[in-house]
């Protein structure tokens, strides 16, 4: 049972991790395409951890792999924002619609 | 299981070749340092997945210093120097 | 169907590879390659999990992907405000290029094909049983730390020396570098965590070493890894301490202890760095925390390009 549930997961994450690189390739704008590959490649991790976490069933390992994610989240927020901020510099990548 | 993961583990390996086509198409340099944050994401994916798979449990470690590092070197793709050189 | 799998996985991941190898090589804009090389550094250490090399995999995380990164990137900068952004464009290439192809294709064929003939034709073994069969002499339970440590101390040792006079050289170039602009919200954000963080996921690897893959190697690059976040977030030391005499101690601290017992080893009667069997655990340690410190000092200098003043006074500008 614990296994379906982990398989669902990841199923989830592979999605959203094909939907981010598929958004980082058709999105038009470098702006859009930061959304994409931020947000969606994030929770596609997280879904992905969650999985192989009941994978494992190891206490020590669920702490760790949680904490991987967490720092993943935190410092590609960051790194996103640092990313706009240099392409706004530029004024480049904007797209007309 | 094992079966399941290593497809996984190919759907993730597609998802960096997709992130690939943007590092050499993409017009900016600001899309390449995307896809560098993008390779280390999927990375980190990975190495979690391939840790399990292989039964290296020092893999984590190895995830967590690649995710640490990854952002350190966006950081380092993105900054400039004070004093008005060309940006970046 | 496992086979199968891993053969596709294998395929992507060295198609990834060789396409990234290819174009960050020959890219014309040197930033654009720097970009390509630092992916090709991630997923080169994917590469080594996959060969079962979870050490080599800590290394190149650390030092192939943020540190070298970083630092070709300074040079470029070094470049670009020397003789303008032109200058980095390259130049398109000449028959004395050519010529170099051609050579560098024939050698990597023979290359390949020895290598193919020593993989199908020959038998070999390698030393791993006689180091895993002495492996509860050494003090530690990783093999890769009981030989780069014990069994093959002398060869680290000197390893030690060669980044020490590496960074002699960087600072014999006396490059000047223009500190960077002071870091907005969102980096310092950023740094005020990430740092911290960099600095206990060193000590644990360093920890860590002796049983699991970790080590001083990888300790060092990742606490190199915060000194160059911090010059990076405009923190113009990086870091370090203040006083040029405990920076040039920290950076000469590895060899230091490395000497000190091997040498004090002799003065007891035994052999050049050949540990007591109840002391080589320990003896391990003080040599890996020694060597952890020097390394990351020594690659954070390397970053500065050898100088530390203040932006502008020459005289603090020394290492």
């Amino acid at each position: 049972m614990a296994e379906y549930i982990a398989m669902a997961l990841i199923t989830t994450g592979l999605i959203f991790f094909i939907a981010g690189s598929i958004g980082l390739l058709r999105l038009p704008d470098l702006y859009t395409r930061l959304h994409a590959l931020t947000k969606a490649d994030n929770v596609g991790l997280g879904m992905i951890v969650l999985g192989l976490a009941i994978i494992s069933g190891d206490l020590i390992t669920t702490f760790k792999l949680l904490l991987v994610w967490l720092f993943v989240l935190a410092s590609s927020a960051a790194s996103a924002h640092l990313i706009a901020q240099r392409a706004r510099r530029r004024e480049r990548g904007l797209w007309k619609p | 299981m094992s079966t399941f993961l290593g497809i996984t583990l190919i759907v993730l390996a597609l998802s960096l070749c997709i992130g690939l086509i943007r590092i050499f198409r993409g017009p900016t340099i600001e899309d390449r340092i995307m896809s560098v944050q993008l390779m280390g994401t999927t990375g980190v994916g990975i190495l979690l997945v391939l840790g399990l798979l292989m039964d290296m449990p020092a893999s984590i470690d190895i995830a967590l210093v690649l995710a640490m590092l990854a952002a350190v070197s966006v950081v380092a793709l993105t900054r400039r120097e004070a004093e008005g050189t060309k940006s970046g | 169907m496992e086979a199968l799998i891993w053969t596709v996985f294998d395929f992507l991941l060295i198609t990834a590879m060789l396409a990234l190898g290819w174009s960050a090589l020959s890219t014309h804009s040197l930033r654009r390659g720097i970009a390509l090389f630092i992916a090709f550094g991630l997923l080169l250490s994917l590469v080594w999990v996959r060969l079962r090399a979870p050490d080599i995999a800590l290394a190149e995380a650390a030092i192939g992907t943020g540190l070298t990164g970083a630092l070709l990137l300074a040079a470029l900068r070094d470049e670009e405000s020397a003789a303008g952004a032109a200058s980095t464009e390259k130049p398109k290439n000449t028959i004395a290029d050519y010529l170099l192809i051609a050579a560098t294709v024939i050698l990597a064929l023979i290359l390949g094909w020895a290598l193919i003939d020593a993989l199908m034709n020959r038998q070999y073994s390698g030393l791993a049983n006689e180091v895993f069969t002495q492996l509860d002499r050494s003090g530690v339970t990783n093999p890769v730390t009981a030989v780069l440590l014990n069994f093959r101390a002398y060869d680290t040792f000197l390893e030690l020396a060669v980044l020490l006079v590496a960074v002699l050289g960087i600072r014999s170039l006396n490059v000047s570098r223009r500190p960077y602009l002071k870091a907005g919200l969102v980096l310092s954000g950023l740094t005020v965590w990430l740092v911290p963080v960099l600095i206990v996921i060193s000590a644990y690897l360093l920890w860590v070493g002796a049983h699991a893959p970790g080590g001083a190697f990888q300790s060092g690059a990742v606490l190199a890894a915060a000194g160059v976040l911090l010059r990076l977030s405009g923190y113009h030391g990086a870091g370090l301490p203040a006083r040029i005499v405990i920076r040039r101690a920290l950076m000469i601290v590895g060899v230091l202890v490395f000497a000190i017992i091997g040498l004090g080893l002799m003065v007891l009667g035994r052999g050049f760095l050949e540990y007591p069997l109840a002391w080589s655990g320990s003896l391990i340690l003080g040599i890996e925390t020694a060597a952890t410190l020097s390394i990351a000092v020594t690659l954070i200098m390397a970053f500065l390009a050898g100088e530390t003043g203040r932006a502008g006074n020459q005289e603090d500008s020394s290492c």
